[in-house]
């Protein structure tokens, strides 16, 4: 399969994970909208990387390393928004992003 | 499971049958991997997207997930499609099932009217962008690809070698650890919280 192919599939996961955070209106969603939109944006970084090495030639490792990167600070994403999120339950009792609407406790 | 659910999944089969059915008839072998992975990433968030339950919805991320991690493999990036699967299904898909787990259930949020006009929307945006950019955009494509390269020893050099990429590798060990115990501290009880509960119960 070509590259439109994957650039296809990886637009179509962007958009949906832009509706599970504005149609879902759950934090939890919220989080499970942002790591979609990690992986499409992954999915374009490795499949640009592959469609761009002529043969014969070393092929680059840009893409692939920005992929990594993306997923180590998917990680670092996850464990802080966790955190966040458990703190909005505790002070707000609700999984509403839009009630929670306090900075102070 | 009501007639909505029945029919949305049933699109989703039919959807799903035609695409890998159109993809074996133009591609051949290498077509139906690609629509199955294709396939379990996008089912797999639009039956999160539609689910009614927080913890299902959860779960079916790890289609969208396990099926990037073989859209990487097909890309030839198999050292990718491992740690996707490590990271994402092993620790950020952990991470939001102990969110779920603690977090007050809410089965009623989900408005069926919203969720249809969002997937309308998306499908109608994906279509629009899709056939301006099939028809404007030429991309510069290597004339004969390289057989797919497995690059595991050269990205491990790549992370430690100096004139590489062993900057960005500190830079993420850094992030990672400052983010790691910044999320330990701000999800930690506090003493006032705990003597209040000591107090009440």
């Amino acid at each position: 399969m070509g590259l439109g192919a994957y650039i296809a599939v990886s637009a179509a996961l962007f958009a949906l994970g832009i509706v599970a955070i504005l149609v879902r209106r759950n934090v939890l969603y919220v989080l499970m909208g942002i790591e979609m939109i990690l992986n499409a944006a992954n999915i374009n970084f490795v499949a640009f990387n592959r469609f761009n090495q002529a043969a014969g030639a070393t092929s680059s490792l840009d893409g692939r390393m920005f992929a990594i990167f993306v997923i180590i600070l998917a990680a670092a994403e996850a464990a802080v928004a966790l955190a966040i999120v458990l703190n909005v339950f505790h002070l707000f009792n609700s999984v509403k992003p839009a009630e929670a609407d306090l900075l102070r406790e | 499971m009501d007639a909505t659910d029945k029919l949305f999944y049933g699109l989703v089969a039919l959807g799903s049958l035609a695409a890998l059915g159109a993809c074996t008839f133009l591609a051949g072998g290498d077509g139906a991997a690609f629509a199955l992975f294709a396939i379990l990433v996008l089912g797999g968030s639009l039956v999160c997207i539609w689910e009614r339950s927080v913890v299902r919805s959860a779960f079916c991320l790890i289609g969208t997930f396990g099926g990037t991690a073989g859209l990487f493999l097909l890309l030839g990036s198999d050292f990718l499609a491992m740690s996707q699967i490590l990271i994402y299904v092993g620790g950020i898909l952990a991470l939001i099932l102990f969110g779920v787990m603690l977090s007050p259930p809410d089965l009623t949020e989900r408005k069926l009217p919203r969720v249809l006009a969002g997937l309308v929307a998306v499908g109608a945006g994906v279509a629009f962008v899709a056939a301006k950019v099939a028809s404007t955009v030429n991309w510069v494509q290597a004339a004969t690809l390289a057989e797919p390269e497995h690059a595991t020893e050269r990205i491990g050099v790549g992370f430690l070698a100096y004139d590489q990429y062993s900057i960005a590798f500190e830079l993420a060990a850094i992030v990672l650890t400052v983010a790691l115990v910044a999320a330990v501290y701000v999800a930690r009880r506090r003493k006032v919280d705990l003597q209040e509960e000591g107090a009440q119960g």
